[in-house]
């Protein structure tokens, strides 16, 4: 990896003159690809894949998968077994290409869109349905599954990320033996706006703390065009508060890999907070609620859907004769289980006896509590 | 242009949402004053998450009906500013839960800034919400959030639960020289009412008896007026006659309103969906004992929210006021 980059690329670094003035944009913002969209390699000065055929095609597997499980929210709620959905169609790859680097230790700070991500790291599918049915509110152990609740103010968890990176930071201080884990904390290109996200960065550079900062920048914050929360490309915000940061291709999952791997390094060595901006598009609905037709362009959309990251992984990997027919047509029925077992996965889901709510305010429910939790037990006993 | 302008000239009434007798009064609102601006996330192209803004943008041009930014502190803090220079932002936030980025622009910043100035600097600044639940949302969307703001000094806090209400208090919080925060009963959007189009029957900060009755004086607003009425309407039937009476606005208290009909019945309730410890219940049932307490035939008692988050929304109807627990309520009032 080049050592010799600090903040930003050098590439695109704003220059001395007239940049002292005011922000200068690069002709061309650069951006990290590996993989183009037809599926053929390209190379990059600072990052080269890493991965073998064989790992890629199980990164295939899993960008299927995780878009069957997409598919599948997408359509209960449809069928009214989900109350909300939603849809990552489309950010695969970055779901993907994070997991592959993440290590055993590190820990996830995730948005409300990295589903994939979360069935990757363990958690259970229908935990994560009970959310979008409105049975659960997160039914998980986020010691040990390493990936943390999902958090619907915009923005909020990215603090949380930062302050939980400080947390490991001090352990290793204190125990030479402790774990090497770092945080990722992922956030949207319509986050980037919210004071809380600023200062998470603010807070990340002062204490050099060992976390990488994932902005998926699909394009759209509901109906607002990322133009709407910066008039520079989202990566160079990191520059402003002494943050290295680099752009990469979201639909390509070996320069996700690898700027994920490069963020992951610095974090666990030592050397303070990343930022990788996963450049990419929202393909479907900000949920299952809205309706993209009102402010946005179907060729748009249309034009995304030809940089797909599934295809080009596919077409590469054929291209490596590591792939065939034969093991497409077993990933597809494997999806098709997968799917199924999704379906059925939603059926046991189960609505929580309505007083138990009142024993998770507090770790001992307040007399108060007590009384409201005894009157309900009364009133369903009178019924 | 919709509704409104295609009714016949002299046509004074006419059949609207909740949601679009807002956005008509919006309109009207933008059309009678070229200072009044929409601010919001979502509110322009999309119409607001509930389409409440919708058309406005194209109607009334982006300098008028903007699309800002994802920062609710951002937002109040620069309509702050904006209506220091004499335009009367109308701040959209899009869910109950996510006023509390802009927590302190609105409290510390909103609310205190003609007391800080002596007096001299007027905030003509509306932020407007949907609230409360009942619509299978989300965690952080169905908040009642009412309390907060009534308890700060310098915000006046307004709901309309009906169309009629939403078309005029919207106008009138517009017009009012003081910050407004404007609530907005979110699973009454799509509900439908006749609205007067000639003139408003209520001031913005007057209290309505929506249903005059002689037994007992259910006091609620916003989402609870409607199930107020349907509790009244099933105690008809054994033989109770209900008084209804809607807040519609907490800060400033029309309490004068509500006494005189609890004067009249003797027994009160109040109905909110907020959590009950510290809520606005809490606040009437005090002022109703310390000026009515030789008249009260029965203390006064809230049917609210239980005092745990939000619970999912599978939940929800168990959590909620509804018409059972509102008419015990009743049984219990009236057996003392």
């Amino acid at each position: 990896m080049n050592t010799a980059m600090s903040i930003g690329r050098p590439t695109d670094r704003p220059s001395a003159q007239p940049g002292r003035f005011q922000p200068q944009q690069p002709v061309e913002t650069p951006l990290v690809q590996l993989l183009r969209p037809d599926g053929t390699l390209t190379s990059d000065p600072d990052f080269a894949p890493t991965l073998s055929a064989g790992q890629v095609a199980e990164m295939l597997r899993d960008m299927t998968l995780i878009r069957r499980f997409d598919t599948e929210g997408t359509a209960l709620q449809r069928k009214g077994q989900l109350s909300l959905w939603a849809p990552l169609l489309g950010q695969e790859a970055i779901q993907v290409g994070v997991h592959a680097a993440l290590g055993q230790h590190d820990h996830v700070f995730p948005s409300h869109r990295e589903h994939g991500l979360a069935m990757l790291m363990g958690l259970p599918v229908e935990r994560l349905l009970g959310i979008f049915t409105g049975q659960e509110t997160g039914d998980w152990d986020a010691d040990e599954v390493r990936f943390h609740h999902l958090n619907m103010v915009i923005g909020g968890h990215t603090l949380h990320g930062v302050g939980y990176a400080m947390a490991q930071q001090r352990d290793r201080q204190a125990d030479a033996a402790a774990d090497d884990g770092v945080s990722l904390i992922i956030h949207g290109d319509g986050a980037i706006s919210e004071g809380d996200v600023n200062e998470a960065y603010i807070f990340a550079a002062a204490y050099q703390a060992p976390a990488v900062f994932l902005c998926v920048n699909n394009q759209w914050a509901i109906s607002e065009p990322v133009e709407r929360q910066s008039i520079v490309p989202l990566y160079q915000r990191a520059w402003g508060f002494g943050i290295p940061s680099v752009r990469v291709d979201g639909n390509d999952v070996l320069a996700v890999h690898a700027a994920m791997q490069w963020a992951l390094d610095r974090a666990r060595n030592g050397e303070g907070p990343s930022f990788i901006e996963a450049f990419t598009y929202r393909v479907g609905a900000h949920t299952t609620s809205d309706d993209p037709t009102k402010y946005r362009s179907k060729e748009e959309t249309a034009d995304w859907q030809i940089k797909d990251p599934l295809s080009r992984t596919e077409t590469w990997l054929r291209s490596e004769g590591a792939w065939d027919d034969a093991q497409q047509a077993h990933l597809d029925q494997e999806a098709e289980a997968f799917g199924a077992q999704v379906r059925s996965a939603v059926n046991n889901v189960t609505t929580p006896r309505f007083e138990e709510i009142f024993d998770r305010v507090y770790a001992e429910p307040t007399p108060d509590l007590i009384a409201q939790r005894a009157q309900v037990l009364r009133e369903v006993a009178a019924l | 242009m919709s509704q409104l302008n295609s009714a016949a000239p002299n046509q004074t009434t006419t059949t609207l949402t909740l949601a679009k007798a807002l956005n008509a009064g919006m309109r009207a609102a933008l059309a009678a004053d070229p200072k009044v601006l929409l601010y919001g996330e979502d509110i322009g192209s999309l119409g607001g998450v509930f389409r409440v803004t919708e058309h406005l943008q194209k109607e009334f041009g982006e300098e008028r009906v903007l699309d800002s930014p994802l920062a609710e502190s951002g937002l109040i803090g620069t309509a702050i500013g904006m209506a220091q220079r004499g335009y009367r932002p109308v701040v959209e936030l899009q869910f109950d839960g996510f006023v509390f980025p802009g927590f302190d622009q609105i409290t510390q910043q909103l609310a205190k800034l003609r007391f800080r100035s002596q007096g001299r600097v007027e905030l003509p600044v509306v932020v407007r919400f949907p609230y409360g639940g009942g619509i299978g949302s989300i965690e952080n969307h169905s908040e009642s959030v009412e309390a907060y703001f009534a308890h700060t000094p310098g915000l006046t806090v307004v709901t309309p639960s009906n169309p009629n209400d939403g078309y005029w208090m919207i106008q009138q919080a517009i017009a009012t020289p003081d910050p407004v925060i404007f609530l907005e009963p979110k699973r009454r959007y799509h509900e439908k009412g006749v609205v007067q189009l000639d003139a408003p029957a209520h001031g913005l900060h007057e209290a309505a008896v929506v249903r005059p009755g002689t037994d007992l004086t259910l006091i609620c607003w916003g989402p609870m007026v409607r199930t107020c009425l349907d509790a009244a309407a099933a105690a008809e039937k054994e033989g109770r006659d209900l008084e209804v009476v809607d807040v519609r606005s907490l800060q400033p208290l029309d309490f004068a309103t509500i006494a005189r009909s609890v004067e009249h019945t003797s027994r009160a309730i109040v109905v909110h969906e907020a959590q009950r410890n510290y809520g606005p219940g809490a606040e009437l049932a005090a002022r109703l004992q310390e000026e009515l307490f030789y008249v009260m035939e029965s203390p006064v008692l809230r049917v609210s929210g239980y005092d745990t988050p939000y619970p999912p929304s599978k939940l929800e109807s168990d959590w909620l006021p509804n018409l059972d627990r509102v008419l015990a309520a009743v049984d219990q009032s009236m057996a003392y």
